[in-house]
């Protein structure tokens, strides 16, 4: 809880919901007659509407990325360390726009939301949306705002597959793409993972087939299964040792299958927390959306034709001991643009914190965003 | 700007494409960006150079030298450009290679240790010469591959490459006619503009 709002947040904030009424066609084939999308906004747009900086989540991620809903809160937004005034993305300067994607569980239309063909909620039967589908909405949230062109589209991780989507579906539509952790499309491993993770919570008992919502209940050990397993990849090796160690919780072994260790205290805790406020369709969902986002993949795999109209300039930042998304991984990106003859920056973070670096405050990666930032500030601003 | 700068622009086509290899702040390729209309790209492992080529607005890419350029294909560039970085890679001859199958041509500057300073600091002293120049002690310094100019051009030699100009200059990349006389005792740094031959 904060006892004051700090003076580089951007304060108490307040979401806002979007209706759009358009017919949505997905690349799956399928329709959505309409969409909700849940937004949050950060500074002000300027006349000229040249300010505007899009904000995409990750995996597990919303709209609420900066700030604070009530002084009750626990924390403040996922990207706070980055997010407010005087900080790399400066809502002094900046009108920031940050969403929830569609069939994500925190406000958007998505799985939890009542069908209105059924009167129940979507549940399973909520189509399988991917990063194009979820640029698309965030096309038409551009048009709803009247920005014409997005100083810059923003993501880490999966947001950053959704960034590196703009710079091709859009190529006027945003003058930088600034790819943090990210990678050109998932492999084997990556899938492998997320797999496993969509076992967990498809084979619990309470899944029902993923109408869970039907029958009162949700697949509460599959989810935490799943963000356990995920939970393991989003940190380094070298982070779990300095965090945990082998530290006991007790300080003894028990010799029975109870917690020993510290980690597996850790895991199960922030299992339990991310399994009781992530819906299990929507982690579904969103495995698929990363597993299937292979934007060279229409290009038979080359990625450097793939990226051959894109006009915006590129930053991209990947950490040392991200091995889910490792700096090898952003260097494919690199290589493409390089190769494609853009404009495009690439900087390698030395940091131990796995990929989870890339909402923590890191000195380096953090001056060379704001040093990367400003200069388009000067440029829009 | 700094001379070498000077001596290097009339080279650089406009409207062309260069890498600089150790691009520094990125000084060379803003003002070539701004006065020549370039599309550059700078490699730089150092990461305050990296951000001040981030603030300067000029392309900078994080990558060591001693890996190579396998990610650039051939003649993907005009001009390559590496000044005061030979010294300091683990195969300079190497490097070369790959700056000339990148680009068309090359742009090579390098302190010249066949100076009369160092001769006469090595012959008096018997030591590896140290000096504003060149602050190391020799167990603790990037520059780990000294060469004199005429080293270098033998190298150049072998590897069958054009010298299409060749410039020296003192410390502060000011000109004087001893260098032309003896460039390599009395030229402190040689500007080299290479080409396949």
């Amino acid at each position: 809880m904060p006892e004051s709002i700090p003076a580089d947040s951007v304060g108490l904030v307040t979401p806002e919901t979007i209706t759009f009424d358009k017919p949505l066609t997905l690349v799956c084939g399928r329709v959505l007659n309409g969409y909700q999308l849940k937004v949050e906004t950060y500074g002000t747009l300027n006349t000229k509407k040249t300010n505007a900086v899009l904000i995409c989540h990750a995996l597990s991620g919303h709209h609420h990325a900066a700030g604070y809903h009530s002084m009750s809160d626990r924390k403040p937004g996922w990207w706070d360390n980055y997010i407010g005034p005087g900080k790399p993305i400066d809502t002094n300067e900046l009108f920031v726009v940050s969403l929830n994607n569609i069939g994500g569980c925190h406000g958007s239309t998505g799985p939890t939301t009542i069908n209105p063909e059924t009167g129940k909620p979507f549940g399973p039967d909520f189509p399988v949306v991917t990063v194009k589908d979820w640029v698309n909405t965030q096309a038409m949230l551009a048009d709803y705002f009247a920005i014409e062109q997005w100083a810059a589209v923003i993501g880490g991780s999966l947001g950053g597959m959704q960034a590196l989507q703009w710079s091709m579906a859009y190529p006027k539509r945003l003058r930088y793409a600034l790819i943090i952790a990210s990678a050109p499309k998932l492999s084997a491993q990556n899938i492998a993972f997320n797999e496993v993770a969509r076992q967990a919570i498809m084979k619990d008992e309470d899944f029902h087939g993923g109408r869970y919502l039907e029958n009162s209940t949700y697949p509460k050990s599959g989810l935490m299964l799943a963000r356990m397993v995920g939970h393991i990849t989003y940190l380094s090796d070298a982070a779990m040792r300095s965090k945990f160690g082998r530290d006991l919780r007790s300080g003894h072994l028990n010799f029975n299958y109870d917690v020993d260790f510290q980690v597996e205290s850790y895991l199960r805790y922030q299992g339990e927390v991310f399994s009781e406020g992530f819906d299990a369709n929507s982690y579904l969902l969103m495995t698929k959306a990363l597993d299937y986002f292979d934007p060279a993949a229409e290009f038979n795999g080359d990625l450097t034709a793939a990226l051959a109209d894109t006009q915006c300039k590129f930053l991209l930042i990947s950490f040392t001991t991200d091995w889910r998304f490792s700096p090898e991984r952003s260097k494919e990106i690199v290589d493409a643009l390089l190769n494609a003859k853009k404009e495009i920056s690439y900087l390698e973070v030395d940091a131990p914190e796995g990929h989870d670096a890339f909402l923590l405050p890191i000195n380096r990666y953090k001056q060379a965003f704001h040093a990367y930032m400003n200069r388009i500030i000067r440029e829009v601003a | 700007m700094r001379t070498d700068f000077a001596i290097i622009e009339p080279w650089i086509t406009p409207n062309s494409r260069v890498l600089d290899l150790g691009c520094g702040d990125g000084t060379l390729l803003h003002h070539l960006q701004t006065h020549k209309n370039i599309q550059g790209y700078g490699l730089e492992i150092d990461e305050i150079y990296i951000n001040e080529c981030l603030t300067r607005g000029v392309n900078v890419i994080q990558q060591d030298l001693d890996q190579g350029l396998s990610n650039f294909s051939d003649n993907s560039f005009d001009t390559v450009v590496m000044t005061q970085a030979l010294q300091a890679v683990h195969y300079p001859h190497l490097v070369l290679d790959e700056m000339m199958r990148v680009g068309h041509e090359c742009i090579v500057t390098f302190p010249n240790f066949g100076h009369w300073r160092c001769r006469l600091y090595l012959a008096q002293r018997g030591r590896m010469p140290v000096s504003k120049f060149m602050p190391y002690t020799w167990y603790d310094t990037p520059n780990i591959h000294f060469c004199t100019f005429k080293d270098f051009e033998e190298l150049c030699q072998t590897k069958r490459l054009r010298i299409l100009n060749r410039t020296v200059v003192d410390q502060s990349h000011q000109g004087h006619w001893l260098f032309n006389v003896l460039p390599n005792v009395f030229g402190e740094i040689a500007i080299y503009r290479l080409a396949r031959s």
